[in-house]
């Protein structure tokens, strides 16, 4: 596929072939971002960072759990922002090899999150009869 | 005030961390050193060290490195066998009172590293091996994607079969079973190097690992020939494919839980401690979620060579191709559902292990089908028994009694009766060894001609095949029998003398497969002393059906002279039943990649990293760290990394094999 229409060797990703680097885009190959994609990128991340930590950090929100929640939100934002802005990614890079990837990943990831949470809770429920106990009298 | 400089230039090394003391240890030693020094004096006097070190541990060849890899393989398999023969003798002489010859502490050690050892450093070496080997020459490809990265991956898993291989003689193993489990793999529990080798031998070997899964993977999403689509890739291929994506999928969580332990060890977190918070019940169900998609690691690629191999002995086309595919994709995604079945008795509930339980039967829908499939294609076939095949037949019958012990056990209520019983040591075993082992068997009997050149001896191939097969019946049926009564796995002695008389059997056994090793190491020496009577010059002495086979034997550096061009499944097969005609003239100048040491380096480096970390020996930990980031960074500025090999050199090699063919009469 790529290795046909490139004429790349057997060291395709080794050897810098710099002559044929540019001709990447359209034929289903990498795609690549311009100066202007990294500035948003950039400024994007800065926006999307520096609340979580000034949250964190001043400790205006009295609940915890709210705190943590909002900082998981900006952090899911940030993943998705750097996808697009650093990785370059989009439905049609490589053939959509990307997406197929990205959608396994997020499939693989959700099971196991969601799995472990589901199987520690009942663990925790049926194992650690003492946990409710321990806690309220202060922990260790 | 000198105690204290020696504590900081040798960490925690002591003159006690040998084990002087204990014979076993001390007579190995002797062993393995007079046999390292005639080694390496027979590589000095026989001037091998400059032709070892160009042509193959700097080489960046995919066969060559695969060839490393299975090489590595095959060594590590005699030390975890050693192990296993001896937990066999323990487990056979300990009863009425006697203790057996291993203490505690070492029994401990030794079934640890039999595990550890048989999984990473036998089982995904061979795999990692066969892939590398077969994978590009499959898909018509020069090398695989990222040539370097494939060098580095082998090396960065030597590094760590080293590391496992110096806890023998420096310190001590892990004493916790093989997948170190917490809390016993804390610090309060297990204080010393034991675990901390376990940790960083799997963590380097794992970078190697985890690369070459994306190095494989990305040489066949890339590099298969023109007109080979995915639904024509030879099924090895496929399950090649499969296993790199579980590869790079699954690594990572181990990756991460073996750092989570080691900052519990090494700086005072409370990952999976009992107390401050930590949860040991989540290092379990964070291993198991890269164990289970592991055993599939392991077992695919053994499914793919059975596939090749019974097409190609049976004369026909696979059967049922389409549904192979489908159930490696389904596998795929469902190992990732499963993984509570391993522990199902700590206490999940029973929605919970319903769930699992059900799922994992499940999964054994898509693995019949795949049985049906290979008999479907022998069914009216014109059967060769060549050893492949019978490999693949008897993994057929042995793997089918693993596989309904394995739906026995993925039954919740059963599993507590079930869990922890050498019943699951005789299941695992059964899929394993009649599964993965059986089938890198059937790929080395298969592929050795084409790595070579000549056929693997048939006689002694014969017995080995039978020594393993009785050995492993004999060796393993009496595990399930104890099991079933309600042996546990891992004790060292017991109290019912009734039970003997079953270990003994079980102990005879593996003296059977020790027979059944013996042999193919005789079948390997036999088959290279008569190489010229077993020579193949075609390329194609199976009469193949897939593109390795349209190269010579053993493959040019390049695999082809021009890219073959595919128009079917089978690829080969199409080209021979339309005689297509071999090109003779037009060869051109290849662009290939140049070898290099830098793999090595940066894998000793991070050897020395890792036994600095494992001794606490920290100024070295220091000094290594920043010598492997150096020399990775340097490698970066070495832009000598390609050569063309001349037209001319392609022109003699090829019409050498032109020659060679017209001499055979092809």
């Amino acid at each position: 596929m790529s290795a046909e229409t490139h004429g790349h060797g057997p060291n395709h990703g080794q050897g810098h072939d710099h002559a044929h680097h540019d001709a990447h885009d359209h034929h289903g190959g990498a795609a690549h971002g311009s100066r202007r994609e990294y500035w948003i990128g950039f400024i994007l991340s800065v926006l999307l960072t520096a609340p979580a930590f000034a949250l964190v950090m001043t400790g205006i929100i009295p609940d915890p759990r709210v705190t943590a929640g909002i900082v998981i939100a900006l952090a899911l934002v940030q993943i998705v922002v750097h996808m697009i802005y650093f990785l370059h990614m989009n439905t049609k890079s490589e053939n959509g090899w990307t997406m197929l990837a990205l959608i396994f990943t997020a499939i693989i990831v959700l099971i196991v999150i969601a799995g472990s949470l589901w199987v520690m809770y009942h663990m925790n429920l049926n194992m650690m009869p003492g946990m409710q106990m321990e806690q309220s009298s202060g922990g260790m | 005030m000198s105690d204290d400089l020696i504590k900081t230039i040798f960490g925690r090394l002591t003159l006690e961390s040998f084990p002087i003391h204990e014979p076993i240890l001390v007579g190995t030693f002797i062993m393995v050193a007079i046999g390292g020094a005639a080694v390496l004096g027979a590589l000095t006097y026989f001037k091998l060290w400059g032709y070892l070190w160009k042509e193959w541990f700097t080489s960046v060849d995919h066969k060559k490195i695969g060839i490393m890899y299975i090489v590595l393989a095959l060594i590590m398999f005699l030390r975890g066998f050693a192990d296993a023969l001896m937990m066999r003798a323990q487990q056979a002489m300990a009863f009425g009172g006697s203790e057996g010859f291993l203490p505690a502490h070492h029994y401990d050690q030794v079934f640890t590293a039999h595990g550890v050892i048989m999984i990473f450093f036998v089982a995904m070496p061979f795999v990692t091996g066969l892939m590398n080997y077969v994978v590009p020459l499959q898909i018509g490809a020069r090398d695989v994607s990222f040539p370097f990265l494939n060098n580095f991956s082998f090396w960065m898993t030597v590094s760590g079969a080293v590391t496992v291989m110096m806890s023998l003689f420096v310190g001590e193993f892990a004493r916790t079973g093989w997948l170190a489990m917490a809390p016993l793999s804390g610090l309060d529990y297990s204080p010393d190097v034991g675990v901390d080798y376990y940790i960083w031998a799997l963590q380097i070997a794992g970078v190697g690992t985890l690369l070459s899964g994306v190095n494989l993977l990305a040489t066949i999403i890339k590099m298969r020939a023109p007109g080979m689509s995915l639904m024509q890739m030879p099924i090895f291929t496929w399950s090649a494919l499969v296993t790199n994506v579980l590869i790079v999928a699954a690594f990572p969580v181990l990756t991460a839980v073996l750092a989570m332990l080691s900052l519990d060890r090494y700086i005072g977190t409370n990952f999976f401690t009992n107390t401050g918070g930590g949860n040991p019940m989540m290092y379990v169900n964070m291993i198991w979620i890269w164990g289970h998609p592991e055993v599939y690691i392991l077992i695919l690629p053994a499914f793919g060579v059975f596939s090749e191999v019974v097409s190609t002995f049976s004369g026909k086309r696979l059967f049922g191709y389409t549904s192979m595919v489908y159930a490696l994709i389904v596998i795929c995604i469902l190992s990732y559902l499963v993984w509570l079945h391993h522990f199902f008795t700590m206490g999940s509930g029973a929605s919970v292990n319903s769930f699992f339980g059900i799922t994992t039967m499940i999964i054994s829908i898509p693995t019949g089908a795949k049985i049906f499939n290979w008999l479907f294609t022998m069914y009216r076939g014109r059967i060769r028994f060549e050893l492949p095949m019978m490999w693949a037949v008897a993994f057929m019958l042995t793997f089918v009694v693993g596989g309904m012990t394995g739906v026995m056990l993925a039954v919740p209520p059963a599993d507590f009766q079930f869990h922890n019983s050498l019943f699951l040591i005789a299941h695992f075993h059964n899929v394993i060894i009649g599964g993965v082992l059986f089938g890198m068997f059937a790929g080395v009997n298969y592929w050795w001609p084409k790595a070579f050149g000549f056929k693997l001896d048939r006689f002694w191939g014969t017995i080995s095949f039978w020594c393993w097969v009785v050995g492993f019946w004999v060796a393993f049926t009496p595990l399930y029998v104890l099991g079933l009564m309600g042996v546990t796995r891992r004790l060292r002695a017991f109290e019912d003398p009734s039970l003997q008389i079953w270990f003994v059997i079980a102990a005879i056994g593996a003296l059977i497969i020790a027979a059944g090793i013996g042999a193919m190491l005789m079948q390997f020496y036999v088959s290279i002393r008569d190489r010229e009577k077993l020579r193949d010059v075609t390329g194609d002495p199976w009469n193949g059906r897939t593109l390795e086979w349209a190269t010579s034997s053993p493959p040019p550096a390049y695999n082809f002279a021009f890219t073959p061009v595919v128009h079917d499944l089978d690829a080969w097969h199409d080209m021979k039943s339309k005689k297509a005609e071999r090109p003779t003239t037009g060869f051109r100048a290849i662009h290939m990649p140049k070898n290099t040491g830098a793999g090595i380096i940066l894998a000793g480096l991070s050897t020395v990293f890792g036994v600095a970390m494992i001794w606490y020996i920290w100024w070295l930990a220091a000094l290594s760290f920043v010598a492997l980031i150096a020399t990775a960074i340097g490698h970066t500025f070495n832009y000598d990394r390609d050569f063309h090999i001349p037209a001319e050199d392609v022109v003699n090699s090829e019409d050498a094999r032109t020659r060679a063919l017209q001499s055979a009469g092809v």
